[in-house]
């Protein structure tokens, strides 16, 4: 299991204050900060990195299905999740899809995965909130993924048992042409909603597994804290003090991602023999049941939520969000008119290249090197097909070069690139990210991130590839 | 070991647009221009030229590609014509088709034409290009001046100069250029400045200001060649200007994939000067050679070219440079026409710019920027970036 928050926390505060002229209500909602994605980044990318934390805890599963959960998923159709998969090089006997269509996306895909048959199965959630400028939405959400891997081998947490209940009560929704939700009535919905359909299912689990509310020590409802939280517990019979405080002050609620954040967070800090229900809610309800086992603490070796929201920094530049999430139209030149159309044809034959940052590493020299070709590039070897995959995603890297780019386009600017030093001779030159101007040095350590590189705005289309980031610490 | 094209190739006539915004003709225009001089000064009909090749580098936004625009706007009475493209080095390379074909006796006179036109692209700095289908699907889209700036840091981390040290050379290396391009009528830029003002242009990319980066131009330039015997039944022996050397290094992946290059220079530049100097049976650089006109895109490129090029010792450029070595009253003067800095830069044009610059100062006819009888001069350019590029260098003098 893993989590990934991205790093930028627009401040609240920033928020209110930015719509204090029209809207000087919102300045109540302004406090604890959101997590935003960067403007190279999206449900894809986040969910990889959510899916290498959780790949990267000490057990090197390969999981035969892989499931996206997601409500704002960048591409309708082209399967999303394929695209994790082979950015993660997980082998391509792999049963992929994305689950979508409601914010119990994660729950859903959840019990898919529990109920594969005991094979391995990765469940991954991310979410990518788009809201309205001014919106309560636009304070409460935030972006952030997760991933757990279910299986027989190794279990943190055993699977006791689910209810589900398919309800149609529309509290919000989006249609497919719509980039954002239409919310309705907060009262309306808490009362008739959450108070009502979210006891109802976990009545009728328990009911079904012959348990009572005492025995639940930690109730997750994803996308739900504070007050309505802690009266939907006592609503259960279910002690207040078991409800975790949810995600809403240092990151926000995560759509439908935030199941799996909570489930995450919740197995870092449990205890063997502990019973963990977790709610979600939306056009019905997805409850499930897990009982922590003897090996639990092995969660904590995780990189997991807490981790991920200590690893963020401060950001104030609500303009700048503005820009990243696509609500202001700003000016970029006519270096953003270039046509940037894919050539799917290069990209297929390269795809291992592109999306899983496969290299080679030469048999005869040992040198490593990206792009793999058919002659080695070190000057003394030179010899031809010598050269084995070489994965370069999970190395790690160095400055060695350097510049900040005013000139070249970046809808970050400035544009940051250099060449990155590798083990076994290699180097590359590569975006840079996540980096602030006047943060990079020569020899400064690096991790690789899949982000996004380009977009072709006359196509609809944006492609992948990696940037070195800061090695997390 | 091939004996090369030592004095095989005369240089008979040259001639050079006046470079800039030139908003007032199109490239066929510019091209005519710089060939009314040239024909004028090699003093034969046009009906002569044999065989000519064409550099241009972005032909997208100016002449279309293949070799028509040349043949069509001269008129040329439909002999060969190629064009040829090897990004900033497309210049030289039409000279070198032409001298070639000159030397291995294919014909006996042949044009060299170099133009591009820039500024109707509507960008300020070159225009983005793709990199190749594959390549774009990886590669940072990296500008110009980013590419270059890296040289600098890395420069200076190698030889451990203070930045503010190296940006003092570099300043200088932008203060010269200035200096000389206010004596030359052809530049683009004639305005002279202060070092001051260099250090305190706005960031294009660190540590690379306004200043530090050469401008795009608009403009042509072009070499009428042939065998010396040839310029002698034309009655062109007195003072004749033949070329001594013409090398290309072209990197092959290893500096931006293979660890090893540092970063702190250009690795072709160091083999294509090599090569050149055994071509033209030059032992000591530094001292035979009467001025150099380097690839000047930027400051930095221009003061680790000194020692690429073996002039200035490894890590002792920035003193060379701000002693005056290669200002225009110095030891070897270098770029005194202004270079691309002032000068100007349009790509195609460029390496036969520099090479006319050299002729024109062989004959005397520099007017201000006179130098004292020079004999021997060399051009570089560097096309591409410090990672991966293509290098091109020409040793030009006086006939032996």
């Amino acid at each position: 299991m893993g989590a990934y928050v991205p790093r930028r926390r627009l401040l609240r505060s920033a928020i209110a204050t930015a719509h204090a002229w029209a809207k000087p209500g919102l300045k109540g909602l302004g406090k604890g900060s959101r997590a935003i994605c960067s403007h190279d980044e999206d449900v894809i990318t986040m969910a990889v990195a959510a899916a290498r934390a959780c790949l990267g805890g000490g057990d090197n599963r390969s999981p035969d299905r892989l499931l996206l959960a997601s409500t704002s998923l960048p591409f309708a159709d082209r399967q999303n999740a394929t695209v994790v998969g082979e950015a993660l090089n997980l082998p391509e006997d792999l049963q992929t899809a994305d689950i979508s269509g409601s914010q119990r996306a994660a729950t859903s895909a959840l019990l898919l995965g529990l109920q594969h048959g005991g094979a391995e199965c990765m469940v991954v959630g991310a979410e990518k909130c788009l809201t309205r400028a001014g919106s309560v939405e636009e304070f409460t959400v935030g972006d952030a993924a997760a991933a757990l891997t279910t299986g027989e081998d190794q279990q943190l947490a055993r699977f006791i048992g689910s209810h589900s209940i398919s309800r149609d009560m529309v509290d919000h929704y989006r249609t497919a042409q719509s980039d954002h939700n239409y919310a309705l009535e907060e009262r309306w919905i808490r009362d008739c909603g959450l108070m009502q359909i979210i006891p109802e299912t976990v009545a009728a689990l328990l009911s079904k597994l012959d348990m009572s509310p005492e025995q639940i020590d930690r109730l997750l409802i994803a996308g739900v804290d504070g007050r309505p939280a802690a009266q939907i517990a006592a609503r259960c019979s279910i002690d207040k003090m078991a409800v975790h405080e949810g995600l809403k002050v240092p990151i926000g609620h995560a759509g439908s991602a935030d199941a799996l954040l909570l489930l995450v967070d919740a197995l870092q800090a449990a205890e063997p023999g502990q019973n963990i229900l977790l709610v979600g809610f939306g056009q019905g309800c997805d409850a499930l049941l897990f009982q922590t086992t003897e090996i639990v603490h092995r969660a904590r070796e995780s990189h997991g939520v807490t981790a991920a929201i200590a690893a963020g920094v401060e950001d104030t530049n609500y303009l700048r969000y503005l820009s990243f999430a696509g609500l202001v139209d700003i000016d970029w030149g006519m270096r953003a008119e270039r046509d940037n159309r894919t050539s799917q044809a290069a990209f297929y034959r390269g795809r291992r290249a592109i999306t899983g940052f496969v290299g080679g590493l030469c048999r005869d020299c040992g040198v490593a090197q990206f792009p793999k070709t058919a002659f080695c590039v070190n000057p003394n070897c030179g010899k031809q097909d010598t050269q084995d995959d070489e994965v370069f995603a999970n190395k790690a890297g160095q400055v060695k070069s350097f510049t900040e780019d005013w000139l070249a386009l970046s809808l970050n600017p400035p544009l940051m690139y250099g060449s990155v030093r590798f083990d076994r001779q290699s180097t590359i030159m590569m975006e840079f990210t996540d980096f602030d101007p006047g943060e990079l040095s020569i020899g400064s350590k690096l991790q690789m991130v899949f982000r996004i590189k380009d977009f072709d705005p006359l196509r609809g289309y944006h492609r992948y590839f990696w940037k070195a980031a800061p090695a997390a610490e | 070991m091939a004996s090369g094209i030592k004095d095989k190739v005369a240089i008979i006539g040259m001639g050079c647009s006046r470079f800039g915004e030139r908003w007032d003709c199109g490239a066929e225009h510019l091209m005519l221009e710089a060939f009314d001089e040239c024909l004028a000064d090699a003093g034969i009909e046009k009906v002569q030229i044999e065989a000519a090749w064409l550099g241009l580098c972005y032909q997208e936004q100016s002449l279309g590609k293949s070799s028509i625009s040349l043949s069509q706007s001269l008129r040329l009475p439909n002999v060969p014509v190629t064009r040829v493209e090897n990004l900033c080095a497309t210049g030289t390379e039409a000279l070198r088709g032409a001298a070639y074909a000159v030397a291995s006796g294919a014909c006996d006179i042949a044009l060299a034409m170099g133009v591009e036109k820039l500024k109707d692209t509507g960008f300020g700095g070159l225009p983005s290009r793709t990199m190749g289908t594959f390549e774009d699907l990886w590669f940072p889209g990296v500008s110009a001046p980013g590419s270059f700036a890296q040289l600098a840091s890395a420069y200076a981390h190698k030889h451990n100069i203070p930045m503010d040290q190296l940006r003092d050379a570099m300043a200088h290396v932008s203060w010269k250029s200035h200096e000389n391009g206010a004596l030359n009528p052809k530049a683009h830029l004639k305005n002279r400045i202060t070092k001051e003002k260099v250090l305190n242009a706005p960031m294009i990319s660190y540590p690379l200001g306004l200043f530090d980066c050469c401008g795009v131009s608009d403009g042509a330039a072009c070499a009428i060649v042939t065998t010396p015997e040839m310029a002698k039944k034309l009655g062109r022996a007195a003072n004749l200007v033949s070329i001594k050397a013409l090398q290309l290094a072209v990197s092959n992946g290893a500096e931006m994939f293979y660890d090893e290059w540092d970063g702190s220079h250009a690795m072709t530049a160091e083999l294509a000067s090599k090569r050149a100097y055994s071509e033209a049976g030059i032992n000591d650089p530094k001292r035979q050679l009467d001025m150099v006109e380097v690839h000047d895109c930027f400051s930095i490129t221009e003061l680790v070219t000194m020692e690429d090029l073996g002039l200035s010792a490894s890590g002792q450029a920035c003193q060379d440079i701000t002693a005056g070595v290669y200002d225009r009253d110095g030891a070897l003067p270098c770029n005194v026409d202004g270079g691309l800095k002032c000068f100007g830069h349009p790509l195609g044009a460029t390496g036969l710019r520099m090479v006319y610059e050299i002729y024109q100062q062989l004959h005397g006819r520099a007017g201000e920027r006179q130098l004292d009888d020079p004999t021997l001069g060399l051009t570089h350019n560097l096309g591409g970036f410090p990672n991966r590029n293509v290098c091109s260098i020409s040793i030009i003098g006086l006939h032996e």
